[in-house]
């Protein structure tokens, strides 16, 4: 229990500074690199909650594959120039807008969740870990039985993307 | 509150023990690669090598580790300090975390992980970072470009290896690398046999995932001086050097666990072969018996010296290795027989694998860069997954292969859906070496 | 496992952070990353939920929104490396062809 707390605490924290360090870097590959971070951290935070595969997933994926195409994009356009141009537009009063919104939502999401439900949301205690495992295994044939639809949508919409990738970024088509 | 912490640490000292072993290990192992690389570049070019420091170049990699840390460090005036600082180090703990997941033996590994395979390949492929960033940060030409070459060969050998790693996933039935060492043992055959075309797919895209020679692009010397390590020396140059013969290693022992059945013996369930479990021990008494013979041709008396400390090394292996053989049945020395005789099987393979990797070295010349790419995306990645698609049809076949027996209906179904694979990968190369109507591919 | 509310608050600093990036920034490889910030406070929802409740959907609709992710993060680069070589530029406000 107690490494369960330091763990999320860790992770967490470590998600969040990385988080606030990707908007407020001037250098876009620095961004990407604290954006790394925080995906590791996330992942972190998906063993924490004992979804393995879901780990493994992120790092290869997320951290593997999305971040290098980030990275490998931010390279061939050359940001030099960018770099000493203004990083931030006249918006924040408007994100400010945004921030207090989503606050307000959540309070009255946490508010009515504790006075007005009948079954206490937050506080309901959770399934043992034992009822998610084995982990990769459950995932595996709950992919291809219940959700056989949606991935192979997922799929197609995969090969739509690749082939738009390709269709944009080639000089002559 | 320290008697709680070590309750708490308890089960995870043996773990700890492990890594800090392989953490010590691991540099002195790559450098030894170093030198088994030089000496045997050397033996296939009718020469002798590193001769000069300790006897037959024995202490060379100790000697280079010095060299290389007593060297001025550098750190060019536009780069980007933190990331040059950071970019070597991320290479190495990618290299380096994923042997944590590798089964050296039935006992001795870091982590038992239920998604062990998964984890090695995508730590492995946090060290495409490493690289593109230390190509980035020194701001240099040529580094920018080694960097963009390794990380698109890189990203697109990925996809070749992990369909040919799902070859044997498919035998094995699971992800768990002992879990894939026990199927074999199981089934009393390595999947090299059922999945040959898996099997040299993933020798080809591992290759070219750790950069070597003839896919060996992003350093190519002739053309980009040192690709992405051109602005590092010293200390820093080093830990690159480590991060790529640390992979070198860790895609040896993936192959080694998947194809090539990990820590088991050849002929492991059959009885007449026992004799086999001598070898280890004689091997050991043929290594020490060659370096006593040869100490007393040692022209100084300090490598005299050397060559008997490397005989009683031996020795004292040679030992450790035949007791089991010769203890009285129930005794200690028995019980740990299947953990020595494991490491020592699992390193001969990962060992015969790194040789493999040298002989082609240099025996392959170079290949060009659109070459590469042609060969990844064109041949290597239809072959994978038409590799897939038909050990997939043969296993569905015979479904008997999960109870772990592999029968005859099980090796011809394996055979007709081999020949398929291989009349594709024909048709494709011949395909391929047709010139096309227009030069497709622009490269860099 | 922690109370739901401890992951909760987590994924919405997350989800935060990441509208802000969005709103706020010019450069548009950023603006595609803080997106990617999104997607994942969502992530961590999802799990943090399938876990609570035993079930292995939120885990399933997680790789659905990497898979997601991935395919946006392709097509918006794709997009993003034309431009650029038609324009110069990364910058979303200097992206107003349409205000000719």
């Amino acid at each position: 229990m107690l490494f369960d707390k330091i763990a999320f605490y860790f992770f967490g924290g470590l998600a969040v500074i990385s988080a606030i360090l990707v908007v407020t870097r001037r250098n876009a590959v620095h961004s990407a690199i604290f954006l790394v971070t925080a995906l590791l951290a996330t992942a972190g935070i998906f063993l924490q909650l004992h979804a393995e595969f879901l780990f493994i997933v992120q790092v290869i994926l997320y951290v593997g594959g999305i971040m290098v195409l980030f990275v490998f994009v931010i390279m061939l356009v050359n940001l030099d120039v960018a770099i000493r141009q203004i990083q931030f537009n006249r918006m924040w009063l408007v994100a400010l807008l945004l921030t207090v919104a989503l606050g307000a939502q959540v309070y009255m999401v946490f508010h009515y969740a504790h006075t007005g439900m009948k079954e206490p949301l937050f506080t309901l205690p959770a399934r043992p870990a034992s009822a998610l495992e084995p982990n990769t295994e459950r995932i595996g044939l709950a992919l291809f039985s219940d959700y056989m639809l949606p991935f192979e949508i997922a799929s197609i919409l995969l090969l739509v993307a690749m082939i738009g990738a390709v269709v944009m970024a080639k000089r002559k088509v | 509150m320290l008697n709680s912490l070590y309750e708490f640490f308890k089960p995870h000292l043996l773990p700890l023990l492990f890594a800090a072993v392989i953490v010590a290990v691991l540099p002195l192992l790559a450098g030894y690669v170093v030198l088994l690389e030089r000496k045997v570049m050397a033996d296939m070019q009718a020469r002798l090598g590193p001769m000069r420091v300790g006897p037959h170049g024995l202490l060379q990699p100790i000697a280079d580790a010095l060299k290389l840390l007593l060297k001025e460090d550098i750190i060019p005036e536009n780069a980007d300090k933190w990331i040059f600082w950071l970019a070597p180090l991320l290479s190495v703990t990618a290299a380096m975390l994923a042997m944590a997941a590798i089964p050296f033996g039935p006992f001795f590994q870091i982590a038992n992980l239920n998604v062990g395979l998964l984890f090695i390949l995508g730590v492995g492929s946090m060290g495409i970072f490493g690289i593109v960033l230390g190509g980035w940060a020194s701001n240099s030409h040529y580094s920018l470009l080694g960097a963009l070459r390794s990380s698109a060969q890189l990203v697109s050998y990925e996809t070749a290896a992990g369909m040919a790693v799902v070859s044997g996933v498919l035998l094995g039935g699971t992800l768990n690398t002992r879990g894939l060492v026990e199927a074999q043992a199981r089934g009393h055959v390595w999947f090299v046999f059922l999945a040959p075309v898996g099997f040299f797919l993933y020798l080809v895209a591992s290759i070219a995932e750790t950069n070597r020679a003839p896919f060996d692009m992003p350093e190519a010397e002739s053309e980009l001086v040192a690709g992405y390590m051109t602005e590092y020396s010293g200390f820093r140059w080093a830990l690159y050097f480590l991060a790529e013969y640390t992979n070198m290693i860790v895609v040896a022992s993936i192959a080694t666990t998947l194809f090539l059945g990990g820590w088991l013996r050849p002929f492991s369930s059959w009885h007449k072969a026992d004799f086999l479990d001598y070898v280890p021990m004689l091997l050991m008494l043929l290594v020490a018996g060659y370096s006593l013979y040869r100490a007393p041709k040692q022209p100084i008396s300090v490598q005299k010296m050397f060559m008997v400390a490397v005989a009683g090394l031996c020795l004292l292996l040679a030992v450790i290795l035949g007791l089991p053989q010769f203890a009285p049945a129930g005794s200690m020395f028995v019980a740990m027989k299947p953990g020595v005789h494991g490491a020592f099987w699992f390193l001969l393979k990962v060992g015969t694998y790194l040789y493999l990797f040298l002989w082609l070295r240099f025996t392959f010349p170079r290949y060009r860069f659109d070459q590469l790419m042609k060969l990844g995306w064109h041949l290597l990645i239809p072959v994978s997954i038409v590799n897939v698609f038909s050990l997939g049809i043969a296993l569905y076949l015979h479904r008997s292969a999960a109870e772990g027996g592999y029968g005859w209906g099980m090796w011809s179904s394996i055979a007709v859906t081999t020949v398929f694979t291989l009349l594709i990968a024909a048709w494709l190369l011949r395909k391929s070496e047709q010139p096309p109507a227009t030069p497709a591919v622009d490269s860099f | 496992m922690l109370s739901i509310t401890h992951y909760l608050v987590l994924s919405l600093a997350l989800f935060t952070i990441g509208v802000i990036g969005v709103v706020t920034r010019r450069n548009v490889i950023i603006i595609l990353m803080s997106i990617e910030l999104i997607l994942n406070a969502v992530n961590i929802n999802l799990v943090a939920f399938s876990r609570l409740f035993g079930d292995t959907a939120g885990q399933v609709f997680a790789i659905f929104i990497i898979t997601d992710a991935a395919a946006e993060a392709a097509v918006g680069l794709g997009i993003m490396i034309a431009f650029f070589r038609n324009r110069e530029t990364v910058l979303a406000d200097e992206m107003d062809l349409l205000k000719w």
